[in-house]
């Protein structure tokens, strides 16, 4: 196959990954949907979520609550839903796989905001497909799919470009490196994001019900999203991962390879400026969690605005300060 | 790490206990700014500060960045910009205000290390915590009944648990594990400040040159030869390594593929340099990505271009200019812009002002570069080269004293050389020069000749002293950052006791760190000690 072909080969898999992850989304709304008619009999006490918060967590992290009941119906939309996945992940890594053998010389396929979008989507979903078992990330699966179809549709839509080849300064072993750290550190980051969003929205939901006196409990996705604890400790465990990923793409690598090509580690470039500042903000979330009366609700706030800052670094910078910022290659 | 929750780890401080009121004494008082100043809500607010700090050189173009776009800047907003240098916003990272803040996050954080080192060492050789009394207290707790005696079952936990620092008690085994965690915490946060120091060095001592340089052409490393020169706040210009080099050649690819037509690859640049007078002469290739260190100094190739070689003779026939000008690319198609200046010819001293094409053509009736090259015809570098300039007559404003730009003409006491346009009028003289071409100017005021085309590039001469530091703190960071995130403190208890003939035996585990679980350990434990084999 020529390299032109499979820059066409890469953008129609491409829409086939898409519909696959369209069906997963659909199954798994509908496993939600049909929770709402089997009563969760084990409800998440309020009591037990809100004591997160008071810094307890080891004591209820340790022993969850029963899993609250599933029907079989929910049970067969779920398997649909996780079928549909990976066989979208499959078609996703055929995609950027052809994307760098597109490329003449073949080259990995990171050299622009669709590449790297493209990639980056891949890592989220992998990641959440591999912790999948371990930590029974079903509550993810909507989020999960309904962000790789969104984000890759406006990824094909508004960010695509043809396929090109590098300039001189991106051809360094160290972009590879940088770019893989960066990738990963980002897809991990968004999960952990993800779970710091259900978290603030679950805790609200949590005071509402125990406001209300209307005691209908009702089968559906925030109550069977699991407490509050913890959904806390799985998005530290992906944060904690992320973030020595993160020191080392933003902080080793990126200035390795900024030294190589243009004379200087660290130029404070609006790129690396806020490469630095998602630094800093991700390790006040580590420090908020560790510090007493800043755990819970105000760690998944710090986490949030650690991932606003990553995003406005990818898009952001690359809209607005385009040309003003030496890394403009990725445009 | 006001921490509340049992058994949580005495690692740390009590600063975020201290009060919240400023006590009026002044060595309390100073204690408790003290305190104040190195808790980890203080830590937490000054990091806040720090990103939300940086912000601004991210928006505001700084001058050690993009000098000519801070310029910029400041010319369009003119009732704005004298705030903006008030406040130090084209200079974020050297003004006072973010300085004040990493410096008071640097006292926090040796506020932060110092004690936490001194607990540390002494946790490093105390004994694992006496067995609690009451087990079942604790997050992780099994208990069963099995037939071996009391004894036997301690041992086989100890054995069990030969990773641990273990203590043996009269009825119960304590174990506890994984003190790296703190370790590696602590040389994380002392690192940060080694890549702080190296960071600073840097900024202090090293320096940053730019300077071009015609091939076939020298530069010495002295401070006066580069076209800009940043030096740190404590560099000594004496210090530059002095080395000298030449730039014998200069190689570039410009793609004829449709898909990047005249898009730049593969250049490079060979160099002779010396290191000292009698030093041996050595060769270097340098290209993006591939610079050569001498002395200490990084040289790289940033960029390049070409420098049209001229000869202009005067009103008396006399050679007063001969030799590569350089003309700096405007585009991507490296269409070149540049001026000539010929002090020495008489009657009146001559300029001579712009552009340069590489490879000739309209496009669009447009005179344009269709090519960036110079070798569309092969083995004739430039034959398809135009030189394009309007001539100017007068003083060039050299003897001014005021130091002018080599890139552009003084017009304040320049006329323009102007001929007849055959309607009567005049208009502007233009020439326009084939390689090899010799044109005449009107007045008797000489001529110029189109030689050939010669190249430049552009070098920048760097050096950081400080880097190998700052790279090996941030490797230290990385370091103790995974022993502190992934290394699980953790203490595990066994009792045991006779209860109806039988022994029962209680397992209870701990994880020290935020996030922990030890519930599979725990399980293996109690499931080995039972004898069930999992
Ligand atoms: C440049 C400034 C700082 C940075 C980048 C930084 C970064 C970090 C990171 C990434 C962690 C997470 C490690 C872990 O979770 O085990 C951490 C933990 C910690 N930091 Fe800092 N820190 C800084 C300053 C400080 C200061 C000033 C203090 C003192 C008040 C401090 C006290 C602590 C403590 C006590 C922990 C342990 C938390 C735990 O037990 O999980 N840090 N720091």
């Amino acid at each position: 196959m020529s390299h032109d072909e499979f820059g066409t080969l890469s953008d129609q898999v491409l829409w086939i990954c898409g519909v696959f992850y369209f069906i997963a989304l659909l199954a798994h709304l509908a496993e939600w949907a049909a929770g709402r008619s089997v009563p969760v009999s084990a409800a998440v006490p309020a009591a037990g979520a809100r004591s997160a918060a008071g810094g307890t967590d080891t004591i209820t992290g340790a022993r969850p609550p029963a899993a609250p009941e599933r029907s079989e119906r929910m049970d067969s939309f779920a398997r649909v839903g996780l079928g549909a996945t990976r066989v979208a992940v499959v078609f996703h890594l055929v995609s950027v796989v052809c994307r760098g053998l597109a490329a003449d010389p073949i080259r990995v396929p990171w050299s622009n905001m669709y590449e790297f979008t493209l990639t980056g989507t891949l890592v989220v979903v992998v990641g959440y497909l591999v912790l999948f078992k371990k930590y029974q990330l079903g509550w993810l699966s909507p989020v999960v799919t309904g962000f790789a179809l969104v984000v890759l549709m406006a990824d094909a839509l508004l960010l695509h470009q043809r396929v090109g080849t590098l300039t001189d300064a991106l051809e360094s072993p160290w972009l590879v490196i940088h770019v893989i750290a960066a990738i990963i550190a980002t897809g991990a980051f968004t999960l952990g994001g993800m779970t710091s969003v259900l978290y603030l929205v679950k805790e609200r939901w949590l005071e509402k019900q125990s406001s209300s006196t209307a005691a209908a409990a009702p089968g559906g996705y925030l109550s069977r999203v699991p407490a509050l604890a913890q959904l806390d400790r799985f998005s530290y465990q992906v944060h904690a991962f992320a973030f020595p990923i993160w020191t080392f793409a933003a902080l080793i690598a990126g200035p390795i390879w900024a030294r190589q090509a243009w004379g200087r580690y660290w130029g404070w470039d609006p790129k690396e400026v806020w490469a630095f500042i998602t630094w800093v903000v991700y390790a006040a979330y580590l420090h908020a969690r560790a510090t007493a009366g800043w755990k819970g609700r105000a760690a998944a706030v710090v986490a949030i605005i650690g991932l606003a800052t990553l995003w406005f670094n990818f898009v952001g910078i690359n809209f607005f300060f385009g040309s003003g910022s030496q890394h403009s290659y990725s445009k | 790490m006001a921490e509340q929750r049992p058994g949580a780890p005495e690692f740390g401080n009590d600063r975020d206990r201290a009060p919240e009121v400023a006590p009026l004494a002044p060595v309390a008082f100073l204690r408790w700014t003290w305190r104040q100043l190195t808790s980890m809500k203080t830590a937490l607010i000054l990091l806040f500060l720090l990103a939300l700090g940086a912000v601004p050189g991210s928006v505001v173009p700084q001058d050690n960045v993009d000098s000519v776009a801070a310029g910029r800047w400041r010319e369009a907003h003119s009732t704005l910009a004298p705030v903006y240098e008030k406040l130090g916003l084209f200079n974020v990272y050297g003004s006072a205000w973010f300085s004040a803040i990493y410096i008071l996050l640097m006292i926090s954080l040796v506020g932060c290390i110092l004690p936490r080192t001194r607990v540390y060492f002494r946790a490093m050789r105390a004994r694992p915590p006496r067995t609690p009394a009451n087990l079942a207290r604790l997050p992780e707790y099994r208990s069963f009944t099995v037939d071996q005696e009391p004894a036997d079952v301690l041992a086989r936990a100890r054995e069990r648990l030969s990773s641990y620092r273990t203590d043996g008690y009269e009825d119960s085994v304590s174990a506890e594990r994984g003190y790296l965690r703190e370790a590696g915490n602590l040389v994380f946060h002392l690192s940060v400040l080694i890549v702080l120091v190296g960071f600073a060095t840097g900024s202090l001592f090293g320096y940053k040159g730019g300077v071009v340089v015609v091939t076939g052409g020298q530069f010495a490393n002295v401070a006066n030869q580069y076209d800009e020169f940043v030096p740190g706040k404590l560099f000594d210009p004496a210090d530059l390594a002095p080395f000298a080099l030449t730039v014998k050649d200069f190689h570039v690819d410009f793609s004829t593929d449709a898909d990047e037509f005249g898009m730049a690859s593969d250049f490079y640049a060979d160099l002779e340099y010396q290191t000292a007078f009698d030093a041996p002469t050595r060769t270097a290739r340098i290209s993006v990505n591939h610079p050569v260190d001498v002395d200490g100094a990084q040289v790289y190739l940033i960029g390049h271009g070409y420098a049209p070689v001229v000869t202009v003779r005067d009103g008396k026939g006399e050679i007063a200019y001969s030799g590569p000008v350089i003309f700096l690319p405007q585009d991507t198609s490296f269409l070149s812009e540049g001026v000539i200046k010929v002090p020495e010819a008489s009657p009146s001293q001559l300029g001579f002002g712009g552009l340069f094409f590489p490879t000739y053509g309209l496009i669009g009736g447009q005179p344009s570069t269709i090519y960036p090259g110079i070798d569309a015809v092969p083995g004739d570098p430039g034959a398809d080269s135009l030189l394009s300039l309007f001539v100017y007559r007068g003083d060039l404003g050299l003897d001014s004293g005021i130091p002018q730009s080599v890139y552009s003409l003084d017009m304040s006491k320049l006329e323009q050389v102007k001929k007849a346009d055959g309607k009567g009028g005049t208009k502007n003289l233009r020439l326009d020069l084939a390689k090899g071409a010799t044109a005449t100017l009107p007045d008797g005021l000489g001529t110029i000749t189109f030689d050939g085309v010669s190249r430049f590039v552009k070098l920048q001469v760097s050096s950081n002293p400080g880097e190998k530091v700052a790279l090996a703190g941030m490797i230290l960071a990385l370091t103790g950052l995974l022993g502190s995130l992934f290394i699980r403190p953790r203490r595990v208890w066994v009792r045991v006791r006779r209860q109806d003939g039988r022994t029962l035996v209680e397992v209870a585990g701990l994880h020290r760190s935020s996030g922990g679980d030890l519930s599979g350990e725990i399980d293996d434990l109690a499931a080995h000690l039972e004898d069930r084999t999992t």
